[in-house]
């Protein structure tokens, strides 16, 4: 077993009667991208800070790098680098004067910052704006900035609090992107979000939060199997061969795998069984049975925070 | 529980950043600007006036900065209330400005503690308002030349000096004032607000609350006789010199009137011996501000030391 890179026991954090963070204990092994994920105020943040060695917990231990983020504050800072969750930059200063003052923050000389400065750059899609006031940068350019500035200071960790809320859909595309590049890296990325699917598409494991406490831990497809019982599936009985182009027409179908005596399992982005039945009908079709099953994180999250109300 | 590293890593490169931001901040502009243009009229005007005098006087260029010339006041007169002014506009939105750019978290997420940054800060503000000074003092000191066509003796230019680091002791404490608001205001419109009043206060209202006041122990103190009348005098005195308007210009009016050889009320058994007219000594001038200068430091420190306790305790989200 790899040896865990975060590693908390007990970590708690209280401000006066409210429990932010509840007796958490929560492992990440190096190399993998771990997703935080929970609704508004459920802790997430101030786990983020707590890791950080921002905030003092209220009782329990963090371990970065086996360092304690309270006793040996610098030497966590400088392995990690931290996105906030709004990441802000100084306007006036264009991009390569606020990683200039990064670089020299974190003791990085004038020469290499410089070179290591195009180099991010140029990664982050961000050359040609490099000598640009960062006030006239839009959300995804400072977004894209502050994965550079961890870049730069080669941070062994990334801690990202909500990283792609307020980007659009295609920069969101984009920046998940290069959150697995960061694991390509051999980076080790903790993440946090509400944005289930943009979860799904990055992380290697996920730990669901609700009112401080991680209620659920684990890879994406055991969490389904536990929530759930096991991305959208729908099984098609038309009885009619051939049915393959028409079915992967359909909006929202990914792919289609016939399974034998015109049967079809789709594998859907969403749900479009009534397409489907119109498509299958229209083509002449016997629709003789069309279920579904919803696997997705969104699921997952929903159907638990459900079954939590109704338990409350 | 003890940590690690020095607190002060990073401390420069705050330093400098901030350094060159005041520089190059539209805010100091405008500040140094009307600082000029009082300096250059105030010693012109001065200048002026003392034209007749030159020779007579062994220290003319400190007449220069003490003298008024209707309808202008002097120029340390002046300098009583920019001074303030640029200090409160070097830190009123010293942390706050940080939280409102939401610059703090990644900020604090370096390697380097929060101590760096507020003295990183602080420091930064105290070398802006020195190099202000100094190049005023050089202004100042060239426009005198001009005018006056004689050089500063060696009196002069030691005296000018303290009287600059008092004035950086002045602005300090309006400084520090300024920065304990911005961490404990969030809007920096609110901590500007908040410094300039009370800023306001000492400069107006303080002396009308010291005349009540010691309105209010007269009447207590009422039978009469010079012992009463004297301790009336020295509580007026000391209420007084709670501001720090106060000792500052008792600072400077010790340090550039070398005739001057007491602050405050003087018995004429005090004056025993001494010989009307004649000049201390730069030494002895020093002992006489030395309290009032110490004062103003000690209020400096303790500013900071109360908005880095606070800092310290602070919530890294905005
Ligand atoms: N300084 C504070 N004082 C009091 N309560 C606080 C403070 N900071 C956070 N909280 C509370 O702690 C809880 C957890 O907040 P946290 O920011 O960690 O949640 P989050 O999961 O990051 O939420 P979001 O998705 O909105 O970012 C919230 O209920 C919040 O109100
Ligand atoms: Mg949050």
């Amino acid at each position: 077993m790899n040896e865990a890179v975060i590693e908390t026991q007990g970590l708690t954090k209280r401000y006066g009667d409210l429990t932010a963070v509840d007796d958490l204990n929560l492992r990440l092994q190096a190399g993998e991208v771990f997703g935080l994920l929970g609704p508004n105020g459920s802790g997430k943040t101030t786990t983020i800070l707590m890791i950080l060695g921002l905030t003092e917990p209220t009782a329990g231990t963090a371990r970065v790098l086996g360092y304690d983020p309270l006793r040996h504050p610098l030497q966590v800072k400088r392995r990690v680098g931290y996105l906030p969750d709004s990441v802000g930059f100084y306007d006036e200063l264009t991009a390569r004067e606020n990683l200039r003052y990064t670089a020299r923050l974190n003791g990085i000389d004038r020469a290499e910052a410089d070179r290591l400065i195009e180099q991010v750059m140029e990664r982050m899609g961000l050359r040609d704006v490099v000598d640009r006031p960062v006030g006239t940068f839009s959300r995804g350019m400072r977004q894209r900035l502050g994965l550079g500035e961890l870049l730069m200071k080669r941070a062994q960790i990334a801690i990202l609090d909500e990283p792609t809320i307020g980007l659009d859909p295609e920069a969101a595309h984009e920046f998940l992107g290069m959150i697995r590049g960061l694991k390509a890296d051999g980076i080790t990325v903790l993440l946090s979000s509400h944005l289930l699917h943009q979860v799904q598409a990055v992380c290697d494991r996920v730990g669901l939060f609700r009112k401080g406490k991680m209620v659920l831990e684990g890879t994406f497809e055991a969490l389904s199997e536990r929530v759930l019982g096991g991305s959208y599936r729908i099984n098609v009985e038309a009885r009619r061969d051939g049915l393959e182009r028409l079915l992967a027409a359909v909006p929202g179908v990914v792919r289609v795998t016939p399974v034998r005596g015109g049967r079809y399992l789709l594998e859907a982005s969403r749900d479009c069984r009534s397409e489907v039945a119109r498509r299958v009908v229209g083509e002449g079709g016997e629709l003789l049975e069309l279920t579904f099953e919803r696997v997705s994180l969104d699921d997952v999250y929903a159907r638990y925070f459900q079954e939590a109300r109704g338990e409350a | 529980m003890k940590r690690e590293g020095s607190p002060w890593t990073g401390l420069w490169a705050v330093v400098l950043k901030e350094y060159a931001d005041h520089l190059s901040s539209v805010r100091m502009r405008i500040l140094e600007g009307l600082i000029l243009v009082v300096a250059v009229a105030t010693v012109y005007a001065a200048a002026q006036s003392l034209r007749q005098t030159v020779g007579e006087d062994p220290f003319i260029y400190l007449k220069l900065l003490t003298t008024s010339q209707d309808p202008l006041p002097s120029f340390v007169a002046f300098m009583g209330f920019l001074i303030p002014l640029t200090g409160i506009a070097l830190a009123f939105d010293a942390v706050n400005g940080e939280y409102n750019r939401r610059t703090m978290s990644r900020l604090l997420a370096q390697p380097i503690y929060r101590d760096a940054v507020l003295m990183g800060k602080f420091v930064a503000g105290l070398l802006t308002m020195a190099t202000t000074l100094l190049g005023l003092w050089l202004l100042v000191t060239g426009l005198g030349i001009l005018r006056l066509g004689v050089i500063p003796e060696a009196r002069e230019v030691g005296r000018g000096l303290f009287f600059l680091l008092a004035t950086l002791a002045y602005g300090g404490v309006w400084m520090a004032l300024a920065m304990l608001f911005s961490v404990t205001y969030r809007q920096p419109a609110t901590s500007a607000m908040a410094t300039l009043a009370v800023w306001l206060f000492f400069a107006v209202f303080w002396e009308i609350v010291v005349r009540l006041l010691s309105n209010v122990a007269a009447l207590v103190v009422m039978r009469g006789g010079t012992e009463n009348e004297l301790a009336l005098v020295q509580v007026q005195l000391f209420l007084s010199r709670l501001s720090p308007n106060t000792l500052y210009s008792e600072t400077v009016l010790a340090l550039l009137n070398p005739d001057v050889r007491a602050l405050g009320p003087v018995l004429i058994t005090q004056l025993e011996g001494a010989v009307r007219g004649t000049m201390l000594p730069l030494w002895q001038s020093l002992v006489l501000a030395w309290p009032q200068f110490t004062a103003l430091i000690a209020a400096v420190i303790l500013l900071f030391a109360y908005a880095y306790i606070l800092f310290q305790r602070q919530e890294v989200r905005a």
